[in-house]
């Protein structure tokens, strides 16, 4: 409705609109207000031209600046790199055990390490690397093949059972109860002898007897273990597959073997480096003092259970 | 003021006068000199010395610390005071201040009206530096409105370009005192004019010499006027008990010149209609309109009529500081009460109770303020770690501040737990004890794992971390924190 008349009590037109008898003066804007209005229209044209903004049919229009948000990422990431090529270089050219003799890269690569941790290792150790029944704990103290950080970095980069590679970490037991090595009472004994080791249950002389015919070649005669084989220490209170007596009989009976990928294949060596200073910065990790713990023998018989970076 | 208020009456609808802006009319303060002038050089002196000298006082806090008195370090997140220095943990400190700062304004208002404005607010400093390099080069208040009607020749331009370089030095110098107060002075300085300083530095400079420039040398009385918010605040905190420059309306009117005054006697008030009280004013407000948030309460207005009472005759304080209440007291004839008894009025002590509460509140904050603290933040992934000879381990990272400029050898001991000990991340387990030596930097936090092992068995508990300075101060500090345990085991 255009009814355009003056307003009688303050003399302006009206624009004619009208909503229940509500009317709207015809006021000017500001000339500062509309100023800053052109400003604004012509600022979209600059920006629309500087940068990418018209959707076409398989991409935007490409901005004569040259400007991605893609192209941004990836300077950032090169700066990122540059500042820390210095780093990674001194990483790379130190035997990781001469690490903990500077502090400053100590601590980069513990960083470093957080970080790919996170993409590469927590979908089997967990976000805080505490484990889970068969995925070994890295908090603990207890290492099935050492953990100083030689013995970390040479699991991170040979994996345990991988195919392929004559250094990865092998350890095999036998299934005496599958296999019919041992019937099921004898089975019940040594598990009993087992768990007496950690002052759990009552041992029994059958159990120990048959604990030093099958077992104490790769767990001892003490059953304090072997890192030599990935042999587990079965004195202590840490239980990779459970230490109920039932897990303790499921582990004899069929044994146990975990895997873990040989990272050396998948991680450059400053990221596996920087991965074994991490998992060695949780809490557990060992001096690297007297001589390193030499890398297992590939596969020898053996009989317990499982594996561990 | 011509205010374009458009109600006008019923049928006379005239189609609205477009005018949306009116035109500044300018203001060139005449040159006037008096107590209140006397007074407002004082502060314009005692504050500008304050602002462009503050960064310069130097105090030797050793070597561990920046020997500049006071000084905002962004980049190391300190403040330093004098003596004081403030960590961000303790910003509550800095937020004290400006509460106090506020409840002054509020304090200072109810006792002695917008005297912020009038003198120490910096756009009234700055504005009335910039009238005096306008007097200087231009003239005064008649030769500054001749010049600025004069055609454009070389004596025009000549001023013009001598008074604005003068407003851009002073801008600037302006803008350069601030950055000062963020980084040590004479290397900034050095670094500034060798064009190493920060980029942020240059833009802080160019930003604060632009509003400089264009707030104090051009918009003056309109910032006041038009922009502030400040005058709507105060002036909602004026009441008719509140001193502020106020003309005896009772005595001046009816005004009128002297001559006509000695023609008629008794017909006239003691206003001559002089105009001085408008030519001097520095917002161009003529005062015997009554009160308006266009007067900033300087007081030259009374400083120039004062002189005119003088020169004919007459008792001064025809313009002067008072109540509006006095005012009409002492138009009925009674004596005006004391100045004392305006200012030291209920609500001016009830906010100087609260601003004195404050202070006090910070400064025995501040006397008893501990330079050593400790934070812990217990690790939840995993909440608790089985170690293979079947005790307990928690793992904790503690923060121990040493918030004193040298370094401290610090004790960090368990508390509670009985059957515990720690060890951290870069000493052997094997020396794990319950107490822990450090030495802390200076002035720095540091960050130590804390490994604390409970034997076999262990149960989830409460126990403190303490944290004690092992020299003559002997400060400590403490935190509560968990030890967590399995539960029951199968
Ligand atoms: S009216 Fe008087 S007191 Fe108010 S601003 Fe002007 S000169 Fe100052
Ligand atoms: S200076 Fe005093 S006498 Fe002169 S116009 Fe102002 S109020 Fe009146």
């Amino acid at each position: 409705m255009t009814d355009k008349r003056i307003d009688e009590a303050t003399g302006v037109e009206t624009v004619g609109h009208e909503w229940d008898g509500i009317e709207e003066l015809n006021n000017p804007l500001p000339r500062w207000w509309v100023l800053t209005f052109y400003v604004c229209i012509f600022w979209a044209l600059v920006y629309s031209v500087a940068y990418p903004a018209w959707p076409m049919i398989s991409s935007a229009t490409q901005g004569m600046l040259g400007w991605t948000s893609r192209g941004q990422l990836a300077a950032e990431m090169e700066a990122q790199e540059k500042e820390r090529a210095a780093s990674v270089a001194a990483l790379a050219n130190m035997p990781i055990e001469q690490l903990p003799g500077n502090p400053e890269l100590m601590r980069a690569a513990v960083a470093g390490g957080r970080a790919a941790f996170k993409v590469n290792c927590v979908q089997c150790h967990g976000s805080g690397a505490a484990g889970g029944k068969g995925y070994p704990n890295l908090n603990d103290d207890d290492w099935l093949w050492g953990g100083d950080l030689k013995a970390i970095e040479t699991t991170l980069i040979h994996g345990i059972r991988q195919p392929g590679d004559d250094q990865t970490r092998f350890s095999q037991m036998p299934s005496f109860g599958r296999d019919g090595i041992l019937t099921g009472g004898q089975i019940s004994a040594v598990a009993s002898h087992v768990l007496a080791l950690s002052g759990k249950g009552k041992d029994s002389a059958a159990g120990a007897q048959l604990f030093q015919e099958n077992c104490a070649v790769c767990h001892g005669p003490d059953g304090k273990g072997m890192r030599e084989f990935g042999a587990p220490n079965l004195t202590d209170a840490i239980w990779l597959y459970g230490g109920a007596r039932k897990d303790v009989i499921a582990s004899v009976t069929n044994a146990h073997a975990g895997v873990m990928p040989a990272w050396g294949t998948r991680l450059d060596p400053v990221t596996i480096k920087m991965l074994a200073a991490y998992v060695h910065s949780l809490g557990g990790g060992e001096d690297f003092t007297e001589q390193a713990a030499a890398p297992a023998a590939p596969a020898t018989p053996a009989e317990q259970t499982n594996e561990q970076p | 003021m011509n205010n374009p208020d458009r109600i006008t009456v019923p049928g006379s609808h005239v189609p609205g006068p477009e005018k949306l802006y009116e035109k500044r009319k300018a203001v060139y303060p005449q040159k006037i000199d008096g107590p209140f002038r006397r007074f407002k050089w004082f502060v314009m002196f005692v504050t500008l010395t304050i602002y462009y000298g503050t960064p310069w006082l130097r105090w030797d806090r050793g070597p561990y610390a920046p020997d500049q008195a006071v000084l905002v370090d962004l980049a190391h997140r300190r403040f330093y005071m004098f003596g004081i220095e403030i960590w961000p943990h303790e910003f509550y400190f800095v937020a004290g201040l400006l509460i106090m700062a506020g409840i002054g304004l509020f304090l200072v208002t109810s006792a002695v009206g917008r005297a912020w404005c009038g003198y120490s607010c910096p756009q009234t400093v700055w504005t009335d530096v910039f009238q005096h390099v306008d007097r200087f080069i231009d003239g005064d208040r008649n030769a500054q409105a001749r010049l600025a009607k004069a055609p454009w020749g070389p004596a025009k331009i000549f001023k013009r370009t001598l008074k604005y370089s003068i407003y851009l030095a002073i801008s600037f110098w302006t803008g350069g005192a601030w950055i000062m107060y963020f980084a040590d002075a004479p290397t900034l300085t050095h670094d500034f004019w060798t064009g190493q300083a920060a980029p942020i530095a240059y833009a802080t400079v160019a930003v604060l010499t632009a509003t400089t420039f264009l707030l104090g040398g051009f918009a003056r009385e309109q910032v006041c006027i038009y922009m502030c918010p400040w005058p709507r605040i105060q002036t909602a905190m004026l009441d008719e008990k509140s001193l502020i420059v106020t003309y005896k309306d009772w005595r001046g009117e009816k005004r009128g010149s002297l001559k006509k005054a000695e023609k008629n006697p008794g017909e006239f008030g003691d206003c001559i209609d002089c105009n001085q009280c408008v030519a001097v004013c520095p917002t161009g407000y003529d005062i015997r309109n009554g009160p308006d948030i266009a007067c900033i309460t300087c007081g030259l207005c009374i400083d120039a009529c004062d002189r005119v009472m003088r020169e004919v005759g007459r008792p001064r304080g025809l313009i002067d500081y008072a109540t509006l209440e006095d005012n009409t007291r002492e138009a009925a004839g009674e004596t005006p009460r004391p100045v004392w008894k305006t200012i030291l009025h209920l609500r001016t002590l009830i906010y100087l109770g609260v601003w004195g509460m404050l202070g006090l509140g910070l400064l025995f904050a501040l006397g008893t303020r501990n330079h050593t603290d400790i934070t812990i933040a217990q690790d939840r992934n995993p909440p608790f770690m089985l170690m293979s000879d079947g005790s307990v381990r928690n793992a904790y990272t503690l923060k121990l501040r040493n918030m004193e400029s040298r370094p401290r050898k610090m004790e960090v001991a368990i508390e509670g737990l009985p059957g515990a000990v720690m060890w951290s991340e870069d000493m052997p387990r094997e020396a794990a004890a319950r107490k822990i030596v450090r030495e802390v930097p200076a002035d720095e936090i540091d960050t130590m794992r804390a490994y604390v092992v409970m034997p076999d068995g262990a149960r989830s508990q409460k126990f403190t971390f303490t944290l004690r300075s092992l020299d003559e101060a002997g400060e400590s500090d403490s935190g509560v924190t968990n030890f967590e345990a399995p539960g029951a085991e199968e």
